[in-house]
């Protein structure tokens, strides 16, 4: 009856039976066990030749766990004598090496030769256990006396089976058995663990290793939990699936890029809101009780005007919303703040949590896309890889496959012909002539926004209220429309060049990128003439200032020789121009419309070309749909572009302006929305489904690029300019970062000062700097060799045949 | 999602939870999508490990699989009896091999396993027309997929048996590009 069993299930459930009713076995003659025991073997060998001959060596591997466990569980209850004892361990050792080395080979190919090996195998352990098994009686007392009458050797043997067996239970998500395999593993070896393991804290360290193992199992379910309510946080999950299946992985994955923005937007909007203007706003001096704090008193009649607050003027620019409203008092309020010093930090500091999680991003993505010579595996990889799994929509679906057979009847007729020159110097002119014209291009953008800059300057001599609102919004509006109209430009030149659509992607983002670039620099150009202005205006100031309070002192000089302190109200005390605050109304005031733009065009560009498409293609001549203006597809990589660009001018201006991170903040997560509905509603599927390949790190690397390029100007700015004289937490210092310096003479001991007076000498950090150029140096050039025994190899392996 | 459910004891759930690469709440959510397939087919309680088998032909209709040219062979391999009949167990596997956090170990050994049709442990000629005839739906003449499953073979096999050991396979997958992000379903 057991021999006809020939689900696995079954046998499982008998072993399972079998070893419960141990007690009715023994009564058993030795013989029946024996045949039971001979013909399941051969039933098994019998079973193992045919088609699931994998699926046999699993079971197998499980039943010798199965078999281990049990064994050890036995033997360890019954046998009292010394010397059947040691054989056992040395079985049990043997078996857990077995265990080892057949893990080891588990992906191998030679898996007949092992399982006639492990089928003898198996036979002579099972005949060692029906003997034991002759002997058995369960006692719970024994097994409570068992550990302490085990020598040294064998509880370390002990303790490595326990090891193991946690080791595999952690590991078991990535084996590849069936669900129910895996269950019975995992409980077995469960009930293996907790067997043994507070059986093996024995003697002096008993209560200290049982306690261990308490803190471990704790902290394991405390991770596990952490981990349930962090992707339970995650927030748009459901909409970036339906994305997904939709219009396939590469748009979706614009999507993950942004939501990737927006955390780390937030840890940045939760430093500056935490620890620059929430102190300030609490424990500083309020508004109004200083001259930095108040609105001037010729301001004060259009300071509440929406015109005024929507160009962050008025009493938005008197708040904690920029740098002039912060004191320059050391430390503030009840727990003693450092406010200077916690400004200066932030500001750091998001800069460097910035640096610290891009690279850490690279470094994964590195990881995973690998080291590959693009065309080794051309059609292999175009048949096991290309269709994407997550598309659920049968129109995305259609589109993939037309999208997949076009590329196998592209390679196959690249194949075919060997590369046809046709006229290769046409090509190259044409090339030459297609960067020409770009370059043309890049140049007179950059110079029409210098101009651009000088004109509004001009303007703001003259006084605003005298211009229209495009020449006050000049300079803004400007990048924004050639930041729209210019990549499209790029587009049609590069129909000249005719290169592979994958090289051709790469050339366009290389080109928006580059006029993205110089846009930006010329636009901080300007702004740094706006800078050297204002400090020449400062100066001045500084000068009328000191013969106004000589004015007003002159009326009470006829009262006693000390001065009264005369109140003057702060509104009219005369004020210096605050550059910083400048150069952050500056900030804002260009994402704020280059927000609008991107929305606006969404509407007009997107949706609204979607409704003429649809509705007017009842009375049009052609078809809408399918001619000129059609839907418009999903542009990725122009949106990536302008998302990382966005981010470039937050860190590049959130050090003048604390409320920038939040206001990207609340901009991703109303842009999030916006492009969620905008794609779903008036797009459509791209019809060529193609990436440019290891696009991931590509976005990665222009976003550290930009990291590095906008914190340049900030750092220039920091180091060389003197803080304005009235405005910032900084002002009367000679430079910003010397509240660094303060901070260690007075709030550290004196030998901490000392300790870096001697590290910041010159001796020391030459050599220092030396040091790590030589270590760069030395790293390389093991790279290097590695990635040419890699070559080696490959070579090696293609001869071996 | 309180913490009153029946459909799993406790250690069920803590067990899945060691087993796949899914958090709790997500497994509760699989088993509430397993159940949508044959609601009188699938209890709502669980905590007694009923033994019950979806057939292929509905786990086919799901939305995640229906348009998929692999969805029988992927159902296929993930089942027991090999014919496409899932338990939960076998539903909960497919889905946590084919996740995000999977990793690229395991996704291979799973990919070879789909693509190999007859199931021979071997991707042979067969098995990779068959391939290409799935996924091009036809469109391609005999003479192409001739060529192509040719030129495939040329750059994958490696011993020169004219079919594809896993370890070929392997050694071709891991340095795709674009394998983790498409042998990828999000449930």
């Amino acid at each position: 009856m057991i021999g006809k069993r020939r689900d696995g299930d079954g046998e499982k459930k008998k072993r399972k039976k079998r070893r419960r009713k141990g007690a009715h076995r023994a009564e058993e003659g030795e013989d029946e066990v024996q045949t039971r025991h001979e013909r399941r073997e051969r039933e098994k060998r019998r079973r193992a030749k045919n088609d699931q001959e994998a699926k046999g060596r699993e079971r197998d591997e499980e039943e010798r766990v199965q078999t281990t466990s049990g064994k050890v569980a036995k033997t360890k209850k019954n046998i009292r004598n010394e010397n059947t004892r040691r054989r056992v361990e040395e079985e049990e050792v043997e078996v857990e090496e077995r265990l080892e080395k057949r893990k080891k080979k588990h992906g191998s190919a030679k898996k007949e030769e092992k399982k006639e090996d492990e089928g003898k195998q198996m036979v002579k352990e099972k005949e060692r256990e029906v003997k034991k098994k002759k002997h058995k009686k369960v006692d719970s007392k024994d097994e409570e006396m068992r550990p302490e009458c085990l020598t040294p050797e064998e509880l370390e043997k002990l303790k490595e089976a326990v090891d193991e067996r946690k080791k595999l239970i952690q590991s078991l998500r990535g084996k590849p058995w069936p669900m129910k395999k895996k269950l019975v593993t995992l409980r077995e070896s469960q009930e293996f663990v907790e067997k043994y393991e507070g059986a093996l804290g024995k003697g002096k360290g008993r209560k200290l290793y049982a306690y261990k193992v308490m803190m471990t199992k704790k902290w394991m379910k405390f991770q596990r939990d952490f981990e349930n309510f962090k992707t339970a946080c995650i927030p748009w999950e459901m909409k970036i699936k339906e994305i997904e299946s939709h219009f396939g992985s590469s748009v979706a994955s614009y999507f993950i890029f942004l939501r990737w923005m927006y955390g780390i937007n937030m840890i940045l909007f939760g430093l500056t809101f935490g620890l620059v203007m929430v102190p300030e706003a609490l424990m500083g001096r309020p508004y109004g009780s200083m001259p930095r704090k108040t609105v001037p008193r010729s301001e004060e009649t259009s300071a509440m005007d929406f015109a005024v607050l929507w160009d962050f003027g008025g009493y938005a620019q008197y708040s904690v919303l920029f740098y002039g409203f912060y004191n320059n008092q050391r430390a503030i309020g009840w727990l003693k703040f450092r406010m200077p010093l916690s400004y200066f930090l932030v500001g750091v500091g998001t800069v460097a949590y910035s640096y610290m999680v891009v690279i850490r991003t690279m470094a994964r993505n590195a990881n995973e896309s690998g080291v590959g010579d693009d065309n080794s595996f051309n059609f292999s990889w175009k048949m096991f890889t290309s269709w994407d799994y997550l598309i659920g929509n049968p129109e995305t679906a259609d589109n993939k496959f037309a999208s997949i057979t076009t590329s196998f009847k592209e390679a196959i007729l690249e194949e075919q012909e060997s590369h046809k020159d046709d006229n290769i110097h046409l090509t190259r002119f044409l090339r030459v002539l297609a960067n020409f014209l770009v370059l043309c291009c890049l140049a007179g953008s950059g110079y029409l926004i210098y101009f651009v800059v000088r004109r509004s300057q001009k303007f703001a001599l003259d006084g605003l209220e005298n211009h229209t609102w495009w020449e006050r919004n000049e300079v803004n509006m400007v990048m924004s429309l050639l930041g729209m109209f210019c990549p499209m430009l790029f587009d049609v030149i590069s129909t000249l060049e005719n290169y592979h659509p994958r090289v051709a992607l790469q050339w366009q983002l290389g080109r928006i990128f580059a006029l993205f670039l110089g846009n930006l620099y010329t636009f901080i150009i300007a702004l740094m003439d706006e800078i050297n202005l204002k400090r020449e205006e400062e100066k001045i100031v500084k000068f009328n200032i000191t013969t106004w309070e000589a004015s007003l002192y002159n009326g009470t000089i006829s009262e006693n020789s000390t001065a009264p302190s005369i109140t003057i109200n702060p509104a009219d005390v005369p004020r210096g121009p605050c550059w910083e605050t400048m150069v952050g109304q500056e900030f804002v005031r260009l994402i704020i419309s280059d927000t609008m733009t991107t929305y606006i065009t969404l509407l007009i560009g997107d949706f609204l070309r979607a409704v003429l498409v649809r509705f007017l293609n009842y009375c049009w001549c052609w078809d809408l749909e399918a001619g000129f203006p059609s839907y418009s597809e999903f542009d990725v990589s122009g949106n990536v572009l302008g998302l990382i660009f966005n981010q470039g001018m937050i860190w590049m201006g959130a050090f003048y302006a604390p409320c920038l991170p939040a206001l990207n903040v609340l901009r991703l997560h109303v842009s999030m929305y916006l492009q969620c509905w905008a794609v779903m509603c008036c797009n459509v599927p791209q019809e060529r489904v193609f990436k440019a390949s290891g696009s991931n790190n590509f976005y990665m690397a222009m976003l550290l690029v930009i990291l590095f390029l906008s914190t340049l100007p900030a750092i220039y700015t920091i180091v060389t300019i003197p803080p304005s004289f009235d405005c910032g937490p900084f002002s009367g210092k000679n430079r910003m970062f010397d509240v660094i310096h303060e901070t260690l003479e007075s709030d550290f001991p004196a030998w901490f000062s000392k300790v870096f007076s001697y590290a910041s000498n010159p001796g020391l950090v030459l050599p220092f700097i030396l040091l790590m150029v030589l270590a760069i140096y030395y790293l390389q050039s093991t790279s290097k060799s590695y990635r040419q025994a890699n070559v080696e190899l490959k070579k090696k392996l293609q001869t071996v045949i | 999602m309180g913490n009153k459910q029946t459909t799993f004891t406790d250690e069920q759930l803590e067990a899945f939870q060691d087993c796949t690469f899914f958090t709790r709440k997500e497994i509760l959510r699989l088993h509430s999508r397993y159940r949508e397939l044959a609601p009188h087919l699938v209890p709502l309680d669980y905590t007694n490990n009923p033994d019950i088998r979806v057939p292929l032909a509905l786990i086919v209709t799901m939305p995640e699989l229906k348009e998929n040219p692999f969805r029988d062979r992927i159902v296929e391999t993930f089942s027991e009896d090999g014919q496409g009949n899932l338990s939960f167990n076998d539903f909960v596997d497919m889905f946590s091999a084919l996740c995000e956090t999977s990793p690229r170990e395991l996704k291979t050994i799973y990919a070879f396993k789909i693509y190999d049709f007859n199931r021979d442990n071997f991707i042979c000629k067969d098995d990779l027309q068959q391939t290409l005839t799935l996924l091009t739906k036809g469109e391609l003449t005999e003479d192409e997929v001739l060529l192509v499953c040719d030129k495939a073979l040329e750059e994958a096999d490696l011993d020169g048996d004219s079919k594809l050991s896993f370890s070929d396979f392997q050694n071709m997958i891991s340095k795709a590009p674009d394998f983790l992000s498409n042998f990828h379903i999000r449930i």
